[in-house]
């Protein structure tokens, strides 16, 4: 078995600017102070006159957006889910989401993987706050590849649009080769009838490595990367639920209002069918290295393995 | 100014502010005091100073106005129906359930360059609408109205600090100063003075003007013209209700609509200065 190459979804977004800044010539990124850690450091040494720092005022960098976008412009207002999503929700609801303007909001450092920061930089809010702006798209890509394509799908897409990405390095399981990035569509990444794994982030690596565990022990599951949390592929998520009779989901955020939320949603008025959610039950995360945090909070192949075994 | 031009512009905002009264009270609610107090103020910059296109509002080359204290949509509304962008029977529905022009103003509608509202946001906007523009090298120009309270809004001075920064010499500021907000006196809500030593601060050109004097009004914008390298703030001095004898200066006004007593007695103000205005030959 070959290497299993790493690499953080952040350092993806800042790549994947640079690599599409020729192409789209319109494309124009902002920054809050953050561009060294939000990778868009990259793309400002690349493009220095397409690069605007707005100083550490996320609500004003939001409405410079806004406005940026009215002009034609593709800008991508980059810093931490925090700040992004928290900070400047009402900002992105009123003044990018209610006139459905052509922003991208690249927020890194989503989830508890923040690490040693702790509690005050740990957003597992983010997914839904975002979920509840008509209109807003929001990606949660599960490796570098996915990433990668789903920064070129935000461009894409005419309004506005909430990307999701990770400061801990993950497996890079997708093939570059092949990968097809459609907004709106999961991914069926194991097939299986005995009960569906729906993941998103880096918690589709996980639900990978528990399925081929499950399978070992006779258990198929079918495992669905939910790239997209809005608009959810509900066609996939009620097939699912017909085809497999039991849910499990897995994110790294709050199991309200995220993944689990919206996939418990869709099947209560399609296909009702118990539904487990994993995730951050309700509470705030705490300062310690990513993986152990990830331990600790439950977001690990063995606890969906459990999880999984539990619920049939 | 030439006296033929400064009393048209005295006739245009008379209409303005009947139409502003017209919405407000058909919608039975809304921002009578603020709208007032820049109807002046809106119907210079669309009549006299900004490059719009009523029959092509959608025109990339035009100038932008972003209305940061998005309350006093009625003064927007009336004089983009004034201006001929749609018309003005449209302010009757002002507000109402399938209208086209909603409380606050909407990018949808047709002359509205940005949606606002929630104060302190527009000037953001208005910054990256200027950014844009410098980015590209085009030459149209932006401008924002805010309230005095509205300053109180910390975003408001990230958007200060961001402009000043960026030189954006395309940009142009202007805070109705009437000295009145929602819960009383600026100075005693939350006393947002000394305003021209905030912006000064801040790194900006700092004008102030007669919010009521079409004279003055003019000096100040051909002041702005000269500015180069850093952004301009117009603080106008102003009178919350202004035209409308028995809302001057009155705090209850900022957001109550007239009964019909009271409507008819405005309009019959406002049409009894537009007869005086006419009969000057």
């Amino acid at each position: 078995m070959s290497e299993v190459i790493k690499k953080a979804t952040r350092e993806s977004y800042g790549e994947a600017l640079v690599a599409l800044a020729e192409r789209y010539e319109n494309l124009i990124v902002l920054d809050a102070d953050l561009a060294a850690a939000t990778k868009t450091g990259i793309f400002k040494k690349a493009y220095p006159d397409r690069h605007y720092d707005c100083g550490i005022a996320e609500a004003n960098m939001m409405g410079v957006a806004a406005g940026l976008a009215t002009m034609g412009m593709i800008p991508f207002a980059s810093s931490f889910a925090m700040f992004a999503a928290g900070r400047a929700f009402e900002i992105v609801r009123n003044s990018i989401g209610y006139p459905h303007l052509n922003v991208k909001i690249g927020a890194t450092h989503a989830g508890i993987s923040v690490g040693e920061d702790g509690a005050t930089h740990q957003c597992c809010e983010d997914i839904a706050l975002m979920r509840t702006i008509p209109g807003m798209v929001i990606l949660n890509p599960a490796d570098h590849v996915e990433a990668k394509a789903a920064v070129e799908a935000a461009i894409l897409h005419d309004g506005p649009v909430y990307c999701r990405f990770g400061r801990l390095a993950v497996p890079v399981f997708n093939d570059p080769e092949t990968y097809r990035f459609e907004i709106g569509k999961g991914v069926v990444l194991r097939e299986g009838m005995d009960i569906a794994i729906v993941a998103t982030g880096l918690m589709v690596n996980e639900a990978l490595q528990a399925a081929d565990t499950l399978a070992q022990e006779g258990i198929h599951a079918r495992v669905i990367n939910i790239h997209t949390i809005k608009p959810l592929d509900t066609d996939l998520i009620t097939a699912a639920a017909q085809e497999c009779g039991k849910i499990v989901t897995c994110e790294e955020h709050s199991i309200i209002g995220g993944l689990g939320s919206a996939v418990a949603e869709c099947v209560a008025e399609t296909c009702p069918v118990p539904v487990h959610r994993i995730g951050v039950n309700d509470q705030y995360g705490y300062s310690g290295p990513a993986v152990e945090l990830l331990k600790a909070f439950g977001l690990t192949a063995a606890h969906i393995v459990e999880v999984v075994k539990n619920a049939l | 100014m030439d006296a033929v031009l400064r009393k048209q512009l005295q006739i245009h905002a008379c209409h303005v502010r009947m139409g502003i009264l017209d919405g407000v009270y058909h919608a039975k609610s809304g921002h009578p005091g603020g709208s007032l107090s820049i109807a002046d103020l809106v119907t210079y910059l669309y009549f006299n100073r900004m490059n719009v296109y009523p029959d092509n509002p959608d025109y990339a080359g035009r100038d932008r106005l972003v209305l940061s204290k998005g309350h006093t949509a009625p003064a927007l509304y009336a004089v983009l129906a004034e201006r001929g962008f749609f018309p003005m029977d449209e302010l009757k529905s002002l507000r109402h359930i399938g209208a086209m022009l909603q409380g606050h103003p909407c990018i949808h509608i047709p002359g509205v360059d940005m949606s606002s509202g929630s104060l302190g946001q527009g000037i953001s906007a208005a910054c990256g609408m200027a950014l844009a523009g410098k980015h590209r090298a085009e030459d149209f120009q932006v401008y924002t109205i805010l309230g005095d309270g509205e300053l109180e809004e910390g975003q408001v001075w990230e958007a200060a600090m961001f402009a000043a920064h960026y030189g954006l010499d395309n940009l142009t500021a202007i805070v109705d100063n009437n000295g009145l907000q929602i819960d009383g006196k600026i100075t005693e809500v939350c006393s947002p003075e000394p305003i021209p030593d905030k912006f000064a601060a801040f790194g900006w050109q700092v004008i102030t003007m007669d919010a009521h004097d079409f004279d003055d009004i003019d000096r100040a914008f051909r002041a702005v013209e000269v500015v180069t390298g850093q952004p301009t703030v117009i603080i106008q001095k102003s009178v919350k209700g202004k035209g409308v004898s028995f809302m001057e200066n009155q705090v209850g006004w900022h957001g109550s609509a007239p009964n019909a007593e009271q409507y008819q007695q405005a309009m019959q103000e406002l049409q009894a200065e537009l007869k005086r205005l006419e009969a000057q030959a």
